[in-house]
């Protein structure tokens, strides 16, 4: 067992721990964390141990992206699952988070370099400053657009959201000093990087030394373990929340507007809430995204990456249940990922079709995709894991 | 009432006890003034004006399509009236949204129940108490046992007011499972929940069978005598109609027709001739 | 009657009348803006020639939203891609007919007016075929507003992969390469003899919807089923039929707009789900199942687009059509020929 190997296990250990603890009810938590601890570090050790490096790479690479889309698939749950709000924009609080955490971590370029990436401004602010920031900015966007259109039917918050996508898309596209423009914005700072490299300041020496063995190619490792603590936060709090009288509040709303509105609830003030919240998520998801691929422009948010993927990952997951938010994502990351080899191992016999059909191969996999959500819509409304039943406060609380 | 808003032609009120209330001393609870709602050209309440005392139990009948609902949804806040004022307790509610008026104490019903189906009995109760901690999104999950302590306040508050209508075994299966008249049930107890001065009932009665029927009155009775909670309640059911309110308002047309005590209204010529062809029989009985 | 002054400014800002005043002031804010920015008269007003036209292609699509809205009850987000796919299906056509000489003085030869003839009715058809697929078997199991939505998404997304895989993801023309020189029209405005061309046969497709919306049999019979479903099925109406020929006319009006949208821009396999935005705006504002209040709509939303581009990035067009969708929204939700409730 080689030092890597142990370096690379403990942080893989994380995202497994954190599933695992998820899985398992029992209390006392600290034993219940004790024990996902232990399975969690057990099975990421057999798997850095056993599973060729490539391989291995490309696994934690898949559970990096698949638990960002989780975040932003919790997000949509909250609008979409939990309150009925269609919410067909995702990608413009994707778009605004990514863009604000970018401007907030990374420092304005001066002088040759400024003449190739142009920005507003550069904060130079570490990475979970850029995380709050990129969650207010989507916040206030969606505050913004829902004031008018929250009030309205559902098909008028729909279109409001596609063009509320399309003007955050224009304006990244076409504001270079902005956001550099059609250009990438490029240089955003990877959080906890020196971890994989000559060390961090902030650390302890001993954990810079349990570390060091890693090199800046094995960076995934490091972020896969951020990304999984910020999605099991995120699950958290929104099980704490939707499990309480805001749930409750939210559900009711979504079944039966009017008699919640007898009740004494303000309908409007509520479903304002959870749109805000859901924003915010999807604002983080966007933060999160950014730091990850260090180099973003607005192709990153069409629709087709930036909302549809996300709504057939939660549709198919099962709306109105966080679990399976998360589950759909990773489910449909698979088969986006799955769908990629079977293009590849297609590619001489599209190109004996067409020549110019193997660079097309992305097309073909959305269309798969489009054919999915449609099976969804008609044969399995509900998804893979159903709305639970009973939402209470007093069941399930660590 | 009348005194105040004559309306032209109306009977010499009988003198009862529960008349008296209505004395200048004490107030209407609820005063509707010349309330006016059109539906594209169709003019579904008109001028309608009436007042409902505070404790008494005021029943609203009249012909289908007088604008009864209509009326209830003008005074709950679900409709805005085009004309006409709202009184709750002399405060000014008109055009409120549901909710404020919800707050002020007034809490309704629906003919057809709106439950939230896939929400257990329980929770469909536990939903209405105001001033819920748990319902600011923060508090969740930053106080978690402040939220939890008072959740289990209204479980409890909840529970008794299962016991009260008699459906403390289906507190855990949801509300959509429910019969026709258990959701009825619900609908009473709903509005239980929220400790409210007045209660409008939206046909209580409708498609209930006799003997939950008259376990429904009884708890009306009840609560009206030990809690002193107001009662406006529309009904098709004449004999309940005539026994439990007083006084009694028929509404024709859109607006008022006469009021009084049943005994009286029972016998008006013109709301026999209102009623004549469609329901004169169900007076009668 | 009393009224709080919340409610008295309420029903000011509600009313029709503030609408069109709305909509005068944008016009007079563009012109005033025009002055400052020094841009001459001249300018605006072909700026304003060129949306009319543009309103023509929009209206075809938004009376299509707007007839499916008025009938199945549902906001079919997948009917730029049917643009899209009249469009590209046009393409075909006119790729695999022998080229002939441009009909003079226009760009396009007899092949585009082939490909028209043939596309249009097979969108329609093409259109009832994925109701038949996709928003049949909803209806049957009376499913949430939002499946259809999610249902229509997913054809949209599915018709774009589509003419992503066979055409790629660049713009094309009909004609590639072919000069298209504009003429003075009169006073200074330049247009193009085709937009001319765009603008008349628009012109004559909506007087035909017109016609036979309210001259012909299956035309009457839309419009009491968008009025009351029920009352229209218990009266005699064929639901089937009904909804058959909406698909028909929606089907075929977006096909129409999408080809003459390519015919005067350019064909690229995001056109449609760009112009989705101006399509709903037109609708909202010409008030949700008007079909004349969603021409009419259209027309506005086609001068606003235009005329804006005097200030603003071009880039921005549609941008431009989602604001005004917001202040009709914030305004008058009801759009400009409905009823308040």
């Amino acid at each position: 067992m080689t030092p890597v190997v142990l370096a690379k296990s403990v942080l893989l250990g994380v995202p497994l721990w954190l599933f695992v603890s998820s899985l398992l009810t029992f209390k006392p938590a600290w034993l219940k964390h004790l024990v996902s601890i232990a399975a969690g570090v057990a099975v990421a050790l057999a798997m850095v141990t056993l599973i060729p490096t490539g391989i291995l790479s490309y696994m934690t690479t898949f559970i990096l992206m698949a638990s960002i889309y989780g975040v932003l698939s919790l997000g949509l749950n909250v609008q979409w699952g939990y309150t009925g709000l269609f919410n067909i924009g995702i990608a413009a609080f994707f778009a605004i988070g990514a863009f604000t955490s970018a401007l907030v971590t990374t420092v304005k370029p001066t002088g040759f370099n400024a003449s190739f990436t142009q920005q507003a401004f550069g904060l130079g602010l570490p990475f979970w400053v850029g995380l709050l920031a990129a969650g207010l900015m989507a916040g206030v966007l969606a505050w913004l657009i829902g004031k008018p259109t929250l009030r309205l039917r559902d098909d008028y918050l729909a279109i409001a959201t596609i063009g509320i996508a399309e003007l955050v898309r224009l304006v990244f596209q076409n504001e270079r000093w902005l956001a550099n423009g059609p250009q990438p914005l490029r240089g955003i700072p990877q959080p906890a990087s020196c971890l994989a490299g000559n060390g961090c300041s902030w650390l302890p020496g001993f954990v810079n030394d349990f570390f060091a063995p890693l090199t800046p190619r094995d960076y995934p490792f490091v972020y896969v373990a951020i990304v999984a603590l910020v999605l099991y936060v995120v699950y958290r709090v929104l099980e704490r929340a939707i499990r309480s009288p805001w749930g409750r509040v939210l559900r009711a709303v979504r079944e039966e507007e009017a008699s919640a509105a007898m009740n004494g609830k303000d309908v409007a003030a509520f479903r304002m809430q959870s749109f805000v919240v859901g924003a915010v998520i999807m604002g983080i998801g966007g933060a999160l995204y950014a730091h990850y691929v260090v180099a973003i422009d607005y192709g990153h948010f069409d629709p087709l990456y930036g909302t549809f993927l996300i709504w057939v990952m939660l549709m198919l997951g099962g709306s109105g249940n966080n679990r399976g938010a998360i589950l759909g994502a990773f489910v449909v990351w698979g088969i986006w990922s799955g769908t990629s080899f079977v293009v590849d191992l297609l590619r001489p016999t599209l190109a004996a079709i067409s020549p110019d059909l193997p660079s097309r191969g992305p097309y073909i996999r959305f269309f798969l995709i489009s054919l999915l959500m449609l099976f969804i819509v008609l044969y399995r409304p509900m998804g893979i894991l159903r709305e639970e039943k009973v939402v209470s406060l007093d069941r399930d609380l660590a | 009432m009348s005194d105040t808003n004559p309306v032209p032609g109306s009977l010499p009120r009988s003198t009862g006890t529960r008349s008296e209330a209505e004395s200048p001393a004490a107030p209407p609870l609820l005063s509707i003034q010349g309330l006016v709602k059109d539906f594209g050209g169709l003019r579904a309440v008109n001028h309608c004006s009436f007042d409902v005392a505070r404790g008494s139990i005021t029943g609203l009948i009249g012909p289908n399509g007088a604008g009864k609902t209509t009326l209830f949804s003008l005074v709950s806040g679900f409709y805005r009236p085009d004309e006409g004022r709202v009184f709750l307790d002399g405060e000014d509610v008109t055009g409120l949204p549901s909710h404020l008026i919800f707050r002020k104490g007034l809490s309704r019903t629906f003919q057809i129940p709106r439950e939230h189906k896939s929400m257990t009995v329980m929770e469909n109760l536990m939903l209405v108490p105001k001033g819920q901690l748990g319902e600011r999104f923060w508090n969740p999950v930053f106080r978690p046992g402040a939220v939890r302590a008072q959740e289990r306040q209204l479980r409890e508050k909840a529970r008794e007011v299962l016991d009260f209508v008699e459906l403390s075994h289906m507190a855990d299966q949801p509300a959509g499972a429910m019969s026709g008249g258990q959701k009825k049930l619900l609908e009473l107890a709903r509005t239980l929940m929220a400790d409210p001065k007045i209660v409008l009932l939206d046909e209580p009665g409708a498609g209930v069978n006799p003997t939950l029927m008259g376990k429904i009155r009884e708890k009306i009775e009840q609560l009206n005598r030990e809690r002193g909670i107001t009662f406006l309640l529309i009904e098709h059911d004449m004999p309940l109609v005539m026994g439990l309110c007083d006084p009694v308002v028929v509404m024709n047309q859109g607006s008022k027709l006469v009021s009084g005590p049943p005994a009286v209204v029972r016998t008006d010529p013109r709301v026999l001739e209102a009623y004549l062809g469609g329901q004169y029989g169900a007076l009668e009985g | 009657m009393r009224l709080r002054p919340g409610e008295r400014f309420q029903r000011v800002i509600g009313s029709p009348i503030a609408m069109y005043v709305v909509l005068g002031l944008v016009l007079v804010a563009l012109v005033i803006a025009a002055q400052v920015k020094g841009l001459s008269g001249n300018l605006l007003f072909s700026l304003f020639v060129r949306g009319v036209l543009l309103g023509g292609t929009l209206a075809l699509g938004a009376v299509g939203v707007t007839l499916v809205f008025a009938v199945l009850k549902m906001a079919n987000f997948a009917h730029g891609d049917l643009m899209t796919l009249g469009a590209y299906l046009g393409l075909i056509v006119v790729a695999l007919l022998p080229k002939g000489a441009p009909l003079a003085p226009f760009s396009f030869g007899y092949e585009f007016l082939v490909a028209f003839l043939l596309v249009v009715p097979l969108v329609g058809l093409v259109a009832f075929g994925l109701d038949r697929v996709a928003f049949r078997p909803l209806r049957a199991r009376r499913a949430q507003p939002i499946m259809f939505a999610m249902a229509a998404l997913g054809l949209a997304f599915g018709i774009r992969s589509l003419v992503y895989i066979f055409w790629g993801a660049d713009f094309t023309f009909y004609y590639s390469g072919r000069a298209r020189p504009a003429v003075e029209l009169f006073a200074g405005v330049r247009v193009r003899p085709d937009q001319l061309f765009i603008l008349g046969l628009a012109v004559v497709l909506i007087v035909g919807v017109y016609l036979l919306l309210e001259r012909t049999k299956i035309g009457k019979a839309m419009r009491a089923t968008a009025d009351n479903p029920d009352l229209a099925r218990v009266s005699g109406i064929d639901t089937g039929r009904v909804i058959l020929w909406t698909w028909l006319i929606g089907g075929g009006l977006a096909a129409a707009g999408g080809m003459l949208y390519g015919l005067d821009v350019q064909l690229r396999p995001e056109m449609g789900w760009w112009l989705l935005l101006p399509l709903f705006a037109s609708v909202i504002l010409g008030t949700i199942g008007n079909a004349y209040g969603a021409m009419a709509g259209a027309f506005v939303i086609g001068i606003v687009w235009q005329m804006s581009s005097a200030f603003i990035n071009p880039a921005y067009g549609h941008g431009i059509a989602f604001l005004v969708m917001v202040l009709v929204l914030l305004v008058r939700p009801e759009g400009l020929f409905g009823k308040r409730r």
